[in-house]
């Protein structure tokens, strides 16, 4: 297996994109990233793109081919291939890109998500996101996407020492952080009462406790470590790729308020980067939810369970803190196009290791990457080195 | 939803109608062709819950998709049923009086349909025993 490197990343803003459409959406990016990474179209050996629901979005499959051919690449017969793993899309993108130039098969690789979400009402964006879940059992009954993961919460709050406060805390840091971040859908900043007096969506969820509906799209370029100092000076090393899979249905796993496939993946990517917690100086984790980044941090043994509410409010993992967390601002407030939600945390956590994060930068050398698909069926966790 | 997709689950949506593995005697609600333990190993038959159980987490939804929306707010539940398997339900009581905790037994209700004019979806709800 050979060693992976980043050496260009580029994102749209994220944002209710209403005069673009979701082919221009992924040109923009992906031409973000090969401008960024000095490569043109000719050198590319292969495109993998996350997407999780274009066929209900905007009537469209055949996305590979689809975006090959929109980015130039379709005389050239570059392969192209579409991944979906529902929120989890774009992380599995960019680790199928990992193992095609690990492998040796290919080696100049394209990583890249995409969604466009706000050519459909909402009523119809809440069908679509909860076929993330087990749309015969659980969305059958009347399930909401929001809805699975405020189950969650109950379960939580009922079993820890987490207060309706201290899960506000999430979104007024993502939001701060979203505020100094040029590409995030919600640049303002919020207070624990903005979050309170919002309307409840599934108790005890309330409006700003749910990452938004968003259109955008990002991509980064791979190739194998020992070729990246052919195209940039700062290659960002990807030190570990790991997956996991659970139970389809929230219902089913062992423990309502862990996500053991965070667990498992967590776990993996450790082993395989040799590295520990104190290793890593930031994380991007899935924040669909406030009460989804506070199980990420926990699953993924940054503390232990009951914690993370705490710490947050403390600002453990604010942009000063001894771990900063969604320094993008996460789902919430960065904004949560689904499948190019896994690709914009390592968009994040390049910018940040080659210190062009202005405004938010913090102190970082590794950094960990924390993609959901579902409530916690599918998990992809990197983690990459400066 | 198609009225095949809908109408092959109707044994298992009216009357909880689930499978238990006889190999490890495992009950699964919603079913299961393949024991997830015994794999090929398993065989699965048929088994009618009691409609017995209890809430283990719960929600309210206050906003939902375009066929729930005229029914919100509603009770959504985590229920474990006597047997073993978790299911996810709705719960036919006001939102305030849902805990977790709660012992609950399986009715028959209306539980969405496909607009105006299409396919009406029944199916298992639960109510408060007590």
């Amino acid at each position: 297996m050979r060693d992976v490197a980043v050496i260009g990343v580029g994102c749209t803003e994220f944002g209710e994109h209403w005069g673009t459409s979701f082919r221009d959406l992924f040109v923009k990016a992906g031409a973000l990233a090969l401008e960024d990474a000095g490569v043109t179209g000719e050198n590319l050996d292969a495109l993998y793109v996350g997407n999780m629901s274009a066929g209900r979005f905007v009537e469209q499959e055949h996305i590979g081919a689809l975006i090959a051919d929109y980015a130039g690449l379709a005389t050239n017969h570059v392969p192209s291939t579409r991944v979906e793993a529902a929120c989890a899309s774009g992380g599995l993108a960019f680790r199928q890109a990992v193992i095609a130039v690990a492998s040796g098969m290919e080696d100049i690789v394209v990583a890249a998500g995409v969604e466009k979400m706000t050519d459909v009402g909402t009523g119809a964006s809440v069908d679509m996101l909860a076929s993330a879940a087990d749309r015969e059992w659980e969305g059958f009954a009347g399930a909401t996407f929001p809805g699975l993961y405020a189950m969650i919460a109950t379960d939580y709050m009922h079993r820890y020492p987490l207060t309706r406060e201290q899960l506000a805390e999430v979104a007024v840091k993502n939001h701060e952080n979203g505020a100094k971040n040029p590409i995030a859908q919600f640049r303002n900043r919020i207070t624990v009462d903005t979050v309170l007096n919002s309307s409840l969506v599934a108790d005890p969820l309330r409006l700003f406790d749910c990452s938004p509906i968003t259109d955008g799209a990002a991509a980064v370029v791979v190739v194998p470590l020992e070729r990246a100092r052919e195209f940039t000076d700062s290659p960002v090393r990807v030190l570990a790729s790991a997956q996991a899979s659970d139970t389809i249905a929230l219902h089913d796993r062992r423990d309502i308020s862990t996500l053991d496939a965070s667990v498992a993946a967590g776990k993996r990517a450790f082993a395989q980067a040799g590295l520990a917690h104190r290793d890593i100086d930031m994380l991007e984790v899935h924040d669909c939810f406030t009460i989804a980044e506070i199980c990420a941090i926990e699953d993924l043994g940054f503390c232990k369970k009951g914690e993370a509410g705490r710490l947050t409010a403390e600002g453990a993992t604010a942009l000063g803190g001894a771990i900063p967390v969604n320094t993008s601002g996460g789902l919430k407030a960065c904004g949560h196009p689904v499948g190019a939600t896994g690709i914009k945390q390592i968009y994040e956590i390049v910018s940040q290791l080659r210190g062009e994060a202005t405004g938010r930068q913090v102190d970082a050398e590794i950094g960990m990457a924390h993609n959901v698909g579902g409530t916690g069926a599918t998990v992809v966790v990197h983690i990459l080195g400066a | 939803m198609s009225v095949s997709r809908f109408w092959r689950k109707i044994p298992q949506r009216y009357n909880l109608i689930g499978t238990r593995c006889t190999t490890c005697g495992r009950y699964f609600f919603p079913p299961r062709s393949l024991c997830p333990d015994c794999r090929r190993s398993g065989k699965i038959v048929d088994h009618k819950f009691n409609g017995e159980g209890t809430v283990v987490t719960y929600t309210v939804i206050r906003s939902a998709s375009d066929q729930f929306e005229n029914t919100t707010p509603y009770v959504l539940a985590v229920v474990e049923l006597d047997e073993g398997p978790r299911l996810t339900t709705q719960i036919a009581c006001p939102p305030e009086e849902a805990k977790i905790g709660m012992r609950v037994h399986s009715v028959f209700r209306r539980v969405a349909a496909d607009g105006e004019s299409g396919t009406i979806h029944y199916g298992t709800k639960f109510v408060p025993a007590e």
